[in-house]
């Protein structure tokens, strides 16, 4: 057990749980904007695979691993058109919607990687960059500053995210939106427009979270190669209480979690290996039950707008 | 204009007549029918792949489709989906449906009473519930285990073997013991670290774990399940890291990286199955993959160069559990 303090240790844990939080912070901060519009897109998962999919099909092509990117954002907005469209214009179900959004996406993704790439490959995608001077600090240097662009892009969207819903006439359009979208529309808000673009946001985000897999952390596609992590995204919006910098925290807990069980299996510690997997879902949800009080959730969650109704 | 049409369209009949002839004539041979359910892919590099390769083998062997149909449901990790389409391939005729996978047992209980003309193959287990129309089968994963261990320990320069593993059940489990052992065989002062992700389809997460192992100080990587693919894209990221595969030959995923595999070919299971169906024994019985029966065998990756007392002690293993002087329990 005492392994487990050594400051070899606890760095290989931080240097782990910022490389697994970074696909949950642009899924989680981009569910962020669509939910403080007033959309509950449950599609984020889908959204991911699709992401990681055509991200991983043009580097595949290619070679070029901004293509890919951009691919994954081309995906990710389309997939987030279809979900303004069904939920924001024909004011379908949101939950409803958004389960089959993800299906959609988990079918499709299947169904593509099978006829156009066929089998397992990898690809060389986002490398890790060593940041100059910062990079060369002891210990911090190799936990903080040595990771992949995406990676450094999910942990510099907190704070852009935090300063466009809290410091930006947009931002407060977004909450209006979500907040009361009878008076927001009375303010000539258009309130359809705005869930339009923070649900394409949000999704265009879940895009790039499914291409960090696929073109940065791992370099390879396989059918489902989110395993959920959507959903799990779509509770730290919860967590975090939509906020943010609530989110790096959640998301930074629950990764850094799974990368302590990660490490106290490799030092044999003597816990049973179940007890281990467990551990990061179990705290997330003692922490859910402990902390979270619903101050922020927006008023309007999960309601289609409707002129003239409220 | 009409008359021309007419006339090509007669002309182009007679022609169809005169090929289609012969054929239409001759009584069509029914083909065997063999339909196959997966948890994962046809392409998994792993577990599926195995089982399908080995069915389009046979499916050659006998003369290609007409001979023999295939059929497969692939990616059925939700066992009430796989037990929906057990019972279709059975309602529709197959001769043998095959439930790929230990978590199907279940399902393949209660169904096949239903059909007493039609086989059922499970796996990987032991147990035919005592059904006159029901095969098991399993492969022996520790005798591969040891083989690939065997010659990780010579091949670790940091005496640090990292293993991924996805679930602790079944052949994922049976192969690291066998491992562990094969490991501890040549030098028990070796470490070797296990980890278990507690799901076969997590890739993210055992990226992750072998990163771990690598940071750990591992120089040497294996694991089993269709997710180690992850733990393979972590050897190649480093670059350095060898690995060694199971269940399916895993060598093109990391052509330099990869040392040996251990491949599970049911080839001669399944044609063993087959002959039987035919003469009207539709179950009953267990199967398992051994070195000896030659189910298992040890893929070498050309493209590592291996050096020659490796690749001499493992063919030494493979020899002796072959021979029976050396037993891997599991």
């Amino acid at each position: 057990m005492n392994d487990v303090f050594q400051l070899s240790v606890i760095a290989g844990i931080l240097t782990s749980a910022i490389r697994l939080a970074t696909p949950y912070l642009y899924a989680a901060i981009g569910e962020t904007f669509s939910q403080r519009s007033g959309v509950v897109n449950l599609g984020v998962d889908g959204i991911m695979l699709m992401g990681a999919y055509t991200s991983f099909f043009v580097v595949l092509t290619t070679g070029n691993i901004w293509f890919g990117l951009l691919a994954a954002i081309a995906a990710g907005l389309m997939m987030g058109l279809l979900m303004s469209l069904i939920s924001v214009t024909l004011k379908a179900e949101q939950g409803i919607s958004g389960i089959g959004l993800y299906m959609f996406g988990l079918g499709l993704s299947s169904l593509l990687f099978k006829t156009t790439i066929g089998t397992v490959k990898t690809v060389i995608g986002f490398q890790s960059i060593k940041i100059p001077v910062l990079g060369d600090i002891p210990v911090i240097g190799a936990i903080f500053f040595n990771h992949s662009l995406l990676v450094y892009g999910a942990f510099l969207l907190v704070p852009l995210a935090w300063w466009v819903l809290e410091k930006t006439t947009w931002g407060l359009k977004i909450k209006s939106v979500g907040q009361n979208p009878a008076a927001a529309d009375s303010l000539g808000v258009n309130v359809d427009k705005v869930r339009y673009a923070s649900v394409c946001i949000g999704s265009m985000l879940a895009g790039i979270a499914g291409a960090s897999l696929s073109i940065s952390l791992l370099n390879l596609f396989q059918e489902n190669l989110t395993a959920g992590m959507g959903f799990i995204a779509v509770a730290l919006v919860y967590f975090g209480n939509w906020k943010p910098q609530g989110i790096l925290l959640g998301a930074l807990l629950f990764s850094s979690v799974n990368a302590f069980q990660l490490w106290m299996q490799v030092l044999g510690v003597k816990i049973p290996s179940d007890v281990a997997i467990m551990l990061p879902y179990i705290l997330t949800i003692a922490a859910l039950a402990v902390a979270v009080r619903r101050v922020q959730q927006p008023a309007a969650l999960n309601k289609p707008f409707e002129r003239g109704e409220s | 204009m009409f008359k021309r049409l007419i006339v090509i369209l007669a002309l182009m009949s007679m022609l169809l007549a005169a090929c289609g002839g012969p054929a239409a004539t001759a009584a069509p041979v029914e083909p065997f029918r063999i339909a196959v359910i997966m948890p994962s892919a046809i392409t998994d590099m792993a577990f599926s792949q195995s089982m399908w390769s080995a069915l389009v083998a046979i499916q050659t062997e006998m003369g290609g489709e007409s001979a023999l149909e295939l059929k497969y449901s692939e990616g059925m990790f939700n066992v009430p989906d796989a037990a929906a389409a057990i019972r279709d391939y059975a309602s529709q005729g197959f001769d043998i449906v095959i439930a790929h996978g230990s978590q199907y047992g279940t399902s393949v209980q209660e169904i096949a009473p239903d059909f007493p003309e039609v086989t059922f193959a499970w796996g990987t287990h032991v147990d035919t519930f005592g059904m006159p129309n029901v095969y098991a089968y399993t492969a022996a994963a520790q005798e591969g285990g040891y083989v690939n261990g065997v010659m990780a320990a010579m091949l670790t320069t940091s005496q640090t073997i990292g293993v991924t593993g996805p679930v602790e059940v079944g052949d994922a489990k049976t192969y690291i013991d066998g491992f562990v052992q094969g490991v501890a065989s040549v030098d028990p002062s070796i470490t070797v670290s296990k980890t278990w992700t507690g799901s076969f389809s997590d890739v993210a997460l055992m990226t992750e774990a072998a990163k771990t192992h690598i940071a750990a100080g591992a120089d040497i990587l294996t694991g089993s399940s269709q997710s180690v693919v992850g733990s393979i894209g972590a050897a190649i990221e480093n670059g350095s890291v060898l690995w060694f595969g199971t269940q399916a030959d895993q060598a093109s995923l990391a052509p330099t990286l990869v040392v040996a595999s251990q491949v599970y070919d049911w080839t001669s299971m399944l044609n063993d199955i087959i002959a039987k169906y035919k003469n009207g024994v539709l179950g009953g019985e267990s199967f398992v993959l051994h070195l000896e029966n030659g189910g298992l065998k040890i893929a070498f990756n050309p493209g590592y160069a291996l050096p020659a007392d490796v690749k001499a002690a493992g063919e030494k293993a493979v020899a002796d559990i072959t021979a029976g002087t050396i037993v891997v329990e599991p």
